[in-house]
This record gives structure tokens, C-alpha cells and sequence, in this order.
């Protein structure tokens, strides 16, 4: 429509492009500046090049926190998505029960990530938690969960498996949703049992959503943080730090601003490759069901 | 006969043990917390698989009130995240209406700014701001908290897609009563709006109830600390942990959301599952 008066649409546009701006995209900027700076936040910054890139890469830290990340990252999705489906699979039915179950999961989801990690450092307390309890009264070994440096890292990212699975499941129960169900009573009419039907029609039509519950995952996983600083702060011996919390340390701890930039820039970037992969997946997902496209 | 009987209870027994994992990975664990806050810190000690409390009592609730402000944490995690959901809707819905509905010169750039935000995660952008608000004084302040936020790329894009739907004659009819811009916006859509609100408004307030990083990074101040912060330090207080305790705060942490989440599963869910489709 034409606007009424030819100023209207900048001035209702104003108060958001202007925050969007001095929050989301000029500190984009000043990261990507502050990078090429050694800079304490007390004394004067130094001008140092590409200085602090080439200590990240040249130290190994770099190579360490991408490589550790994403194997954090493999452990959510594939364990994440696989839960997710065999739960919107199975509790896809009508009925109360299955509706407070289905809730159940999800409310994970919404809780604070402060309260989940308390929770399960509680139920895996190497003394008095559930699980070492019935496992000592099993006969079974137990473990320091996230006290040993080998189990540390795996037990977070089941602890963040258990909290997004009611997300997964979620995006999966509206991808069910969208398939016909006279494929399904066609299908058995033709004789196909519950598995053949499930790899000749669910599988197929669900792929897409798959690739989408996948990348967008990774994506969260890469951008773990509460989890870690309040249950491990990157130990036992740096074996939990990720990314994000690389460069909380960076600033915080450290005090050094350049770096924590420098890692803030690759971690950007490292976003945005993943976030491409998200798109194709997000192209795949509309291409594959063109009768929800909306009009143009 | 037989084969189709076994079946049958294969099938059964399938969804029973679905049901009984479910049951065990994602009930048992609220079920814990809350039998543990009801505990002493002695029966944990004792008996620490016992399932039930002896004596039953709320010491450990006690202590959390006492030995923090609690009531001041929560007041400012419930300002923060209120505040930051409504400032969401009053500047998506203008912004919203400008990118569906009028036609202007750079409408496509605007919207592809709103678009490219989506891509920028607050942990990419807090250690520019914690140093651009350092100078500014501006750090450890409710509006450290809420300005960044203020805004929310997701929201203006989904009352953007609400808006596309809405016939241009209502905006129209409107013009011809006379009634302003603003008028439009506030009086006339948003109401049309209201299912989608209501998914930016709920979604927005319990992630930022909940959140734990942006406080952190921004607050050192007891005065506008909130309250997973709080919580979160309750177990580092003194020797040994008191999980009873831990555990007490962690109810209060949780319960209103949970409340909130029984009440309106409906919109969250709908808020989550549009951000992927």
C-alpha cells in the first residue's frame, strides 16, 4: 500500500532498525576491530594485526576448541534427533496420557538451564546422586561423571540431548502432521506393515524435517554455554570448554579482550557455514512440500 | 492364531516400555528434585536412594528465602523478562506493519537487516557490547539487560507473515475514519494479532526468565541480579553442597514456568515449532 505520508514507513521502522543496528550489527564491527587489537580493558589498546589470530591457530587452542565443539556438536544431533523421532513416533497417538507425556518431554525444553544442570548434577553426584546409587546397589562400576576428564564432555552433551529432545520431538510431531493419512490407509490396504510403511512413507516424508532438526541443533549446541559454566567451567582440565565459553574465559577471567574477539569473529563465521547448511536444509524441507508454500 | 497374538503383545509391550522409559528419563528427575527439597540434608546422607522423606518439611524453602533475596531476584528477573517481551511486540508491530503492508524506497534492505539478526546469536555479540557499554556506564544495569533485547528479529518476522495475511481493505476502512498510523498499529491489527503475540510475547518471556548467560556477562551488582544467577550460586555457598537446598531453589526457579508452560503449551509449542517451518 502507499504509505500515507512518504516519511511514515522510516519512522515506524525507526525504533527497531535502530536497535537492530547498535546491538546485532555494530557490534559485528567492533568485534571484527577489537580482534586486531591486545587490549586488557585497563591499559591502552595495542594495535597487533592479525597477531591474535595467528596465536589461536598457531597454539592449538583454535584447532582444539573447533575440533571439541563439534564433537559435542555430533553427540547432540545424532543422539537428539534419533530420540526425537523414536518419541514423536511412538507417543503420536490421541489421548490424555500420551498428551502429559508428550508435555513432560518438552517442558525440559523451557526450563531454565540453570535449573536442568543443577538437577542432574545432583542425580549424577559421584556420593549420594540416583544414578550412583542404583548403579552401586546394582553391582554396576560407577563413575565421577563429570569429575574424570574422559566422561566429562559426553555426560553434558546427554544432559543437553535430555533437555532439546522435547524440541526434536516437537518439530517432528508437525512434519507428521503433514503427512496425508490416506497414504498410511492405502498402504495397509495394500498389506504394508507398521515397518514397511514407516520406510516407504514416514521416512521419506520426513527427511527433510530431519535435516532441519539436525542443523538446527548443531546450531544450538554450538552456542552451549549455561550448561558448562555451571556444571564443569570447562574442566576437569579444559575437557568441557567450548567455544562460547573459551571466550567467556577470554574476557572474564583472562582479561583479554583481542582474543576473546578473535575467537568471537571464527566463532561467527563458524556460525554462518553451519547456518548454510540450515538454508539448504530449509530449501529442501519447502521444496518437498510444495502445497505449504504460502502466496507470494 | 498364535503368530498374531505374539504380535499383538509385542506391541503392547513396546509402547509399555516407550512409556516406562519416558516415564523414568523425563519424570523421575522433576520427581527427585522435588522429593529431595523436602528432605534433610541428613536422610540425603543416610539413606540417599530412600525414596521418600521421613519427615517431610519446607527447612530447606526456608533457607533459600533466607539466605537470599529471593523476592528482589525474582522482581528483577520478572521486570527484566516482561519488560523485554513487551518492548518485542510495541516495536515489532509498527516495524511489522511497514515491512508488509506500505511501500517504500529500501523495503527490501530493511527487511533483509531484520533477516541477517536472525543470524547473530547473542554470543556473538556480548563481548562487543559488555565493552561498548563499559565507557557508557551502562553495564550492570536493568537496561543492560533489557535494551539489547528490545528488539527481537524473530518476532518482527513472524508479525510481519501475520500481517500478510490481513486484508489491506481493514487498513484501508481505518485511513478513511480518519484514524492515525499508530492507531492502526495499536488498535486495529494488533488485536487481529493476537494468537501471534501471544507466541512472541510467552516465548520471549520464559526464554529470558530463564536465561542465564546475558546477566551474567552484564551484572557483577546484587541489585539487578536475577534469579538463575541466584540459584545457580547456591550450590558454591559454604562447605559441602546442601542439595535439599539446591534443590528448593530449584523448584522455585522452575515452578512458574512450569505453571506458565501447563497453561499455555499450546502457544509455546506453536512459537517453537514456527521457528521451524
Amino acid at each position: 500500500m502507499k504509505p500515507r505520508r512518504p516519511l511514515d514507513p522510516y519512522l515506524l521502522l525507526l525504533p527497531s532498525l535502530a536497535v537492530l543496528l547498535a546491538f546485532v550489527i555494530a557490534p559485528l564491527f567492533f568485534a571484527a576491530k577489537t580482534s586486531l587489537y591486545r587490549w586488557d580493558l585497563l591499559t591502552e589498546a595495542r594495535f597487533v594485526g592479525l597477531g591474535n589470530y595467528a596465536s589461536l591457530a598457531s597454539s592449538g587452542q583454535l584447532g582444539e576448541l573447533v575440533g571439541r565443539t563439534f564433537g559435542f556438536g555430533a553427540i547432540v544431533v545424532v543422539f537428539g534427533t534419533t530420540l526425537g523421532l523414536a518419541l514423536a513416533l511412538a507417543l503420536d497417538r490421541p489421548g490424555r496420557l500420551y498428551a502429559f507425556f508428550r508435555g513432560a518431554i518438552f517442558s525440559a525444553y523451557v526450563v531454565s538451564w540453570v535449573a536442568v544442570a543443577l538437577l542432574w548434577m545432583w542425580i549424577l553426584d559421584a556420593d549420594s546422586g540416583l544414578v550412583t546409587v542404583v548403579a552401586r546397589a546394582l553391582g554396576l562400576p560407577t563413575l565421577s561423571w563429570l569429575g574424570d576428564p574422559r566422561s566429562a564432555l559426553v555426560t553434558i552433551a546427554l544432559v543437553t540431548v535430555w533437555k532439546i529432545t522435547g524440541y526434536a520431538m516437537v518439530v517432528f510431531l508437525a512434519g507428521l502432521q503433514a503427512i496425508p493419512p490416506s497414504l498410511h490407509e492405502a498402504a495397509a490396504l495394500d498389506g504394508a506393515g507398521a515397518w514397511r510403511r514407516f520406510l516407504h512413507i514416514t521416512w521419506p516424508s520426513l527427511k527433510p524435517t530431519t535435516a532441519f532438526v539436525a542443523t538446527t541443533s548443531l546450531i544450538a549446541s554450538f552456542q552451549a554455554f549455561d550448561v558448562i559454566r555451571v556444571m564443569t567451567q570447562g574442566g576437569p582440565v579444559r575437557s568441557t570448554t567450548l567455544f562460547v565459553y573459551a571466550i567467556y574465559e577470554e574476557v572474564f577471567v583472562n582479561l583479554r579482550v583481542g582474543k576473546a574477539s578473535a575467537l568471537t569473529v571464527v566463532f561467527f563465521v563458524l556460525l554462518l557455514g553451519l547456518t548454510g547448511l540450515q538454508l539448504w536444509a530449509f530449501r529442501t524441507q519447502r521444496a518437498s512440500r510444495p502445497r505449504e508454500e504460502e502466496p507470494a | 492364531m498364535s503368530e498374531r497374538r505374539s504380535s499383538f503383545d509385542g506391541a503392547v509391550f513396546a509402547r509399555g516400555s516407550v512409556l516406562g522409559l519416558v516415564a523414568a528419563l523425563w519424570i523421575v528427575p522433576y520427581l527427585w528434585m522435588t522429593i529431595t527439597s523436602l528432605k534433610t540434608l541428613d536422610e540425603i546422607v543416610q539413606a540417599p536412594a530412600y525414596p521418600l522423606p521421613s519427615h517431610p518439611n519446607l527447612d530447606a524453602y526456608r533457607e533459600v528465602f533466607t539466605s537470599l533475596p529471593v523476592g528482589r531476584y525474582l522482581l528483577n528477573t520478572l521486570v527484566m523478562a516482561g519488560s523485554i517481551a513487551c518492548l518485542q511486540i510495541l516495536l515489532a508491530l509498527p516495524a511489522g506493519y511497514a515491512l508488509a503492508k506500505l511501500r517504500f524506497v529500501g523495503k527490501r534492505a530493511a527487511f533483509g537487516l531484520v533477516l541477517a539478526c536472525l543470524l547473530v546469536p547473542p554470543q556473538v555479540t556480548f563481548v562487543p557490547v559488555f565493552t561498548m557499554l563499559g565507557p557508557l556506564g551502562l553495564v550492570n544495569s536493568m537496561a543492560a539487560l533489557v535494551v539489547p533485547f528490545a528488539v527481537s528479529a524473530f518476532g518482527t518476522f513472524l508479525v510481519r507473515q501475520a500481517l500478510l495475511s490481513v486484508p489491506d481493505e481493514i487498513i484501508e476502512a481505518a485511513r478513511l475514519d480518519g484514524a492515525s498510523e499508530l492507531r492502526i498499529v495499536y488498535g486495529i491489527l494488533a488485536p487481529i494479532l493476537r494468537p501471534t503475540l501471544a507466541a512472541v510475547f510467552l516465548f520471549s518471556f520464559v526464554y529470558h526468565y530463564s536465561d542465564y548467560f546475558w546477566p551474567l556477562v552484564m551484572t557483577t551488582d546484587d541489585e539487578v541480579r536475577t534469579l538463575p544467577l541466584a540459584i545457580a550460586l547456591l550450590r558454591e555457598q559454604g562447605t559441602g553442597v546442601r542439595w535439599p537446598v539446591v534443590m528448593a531453589g530449584n523448584v522455585v526457579l522452575s515452578a512458574p514456568v512450569l505453571i506458565v508452560f501447563a497453561l499455555a503449551q499450546r502457544h509455546i509449542v506453536r512459537a517453537v515449532a514456527a521457528r521451524g517451518s
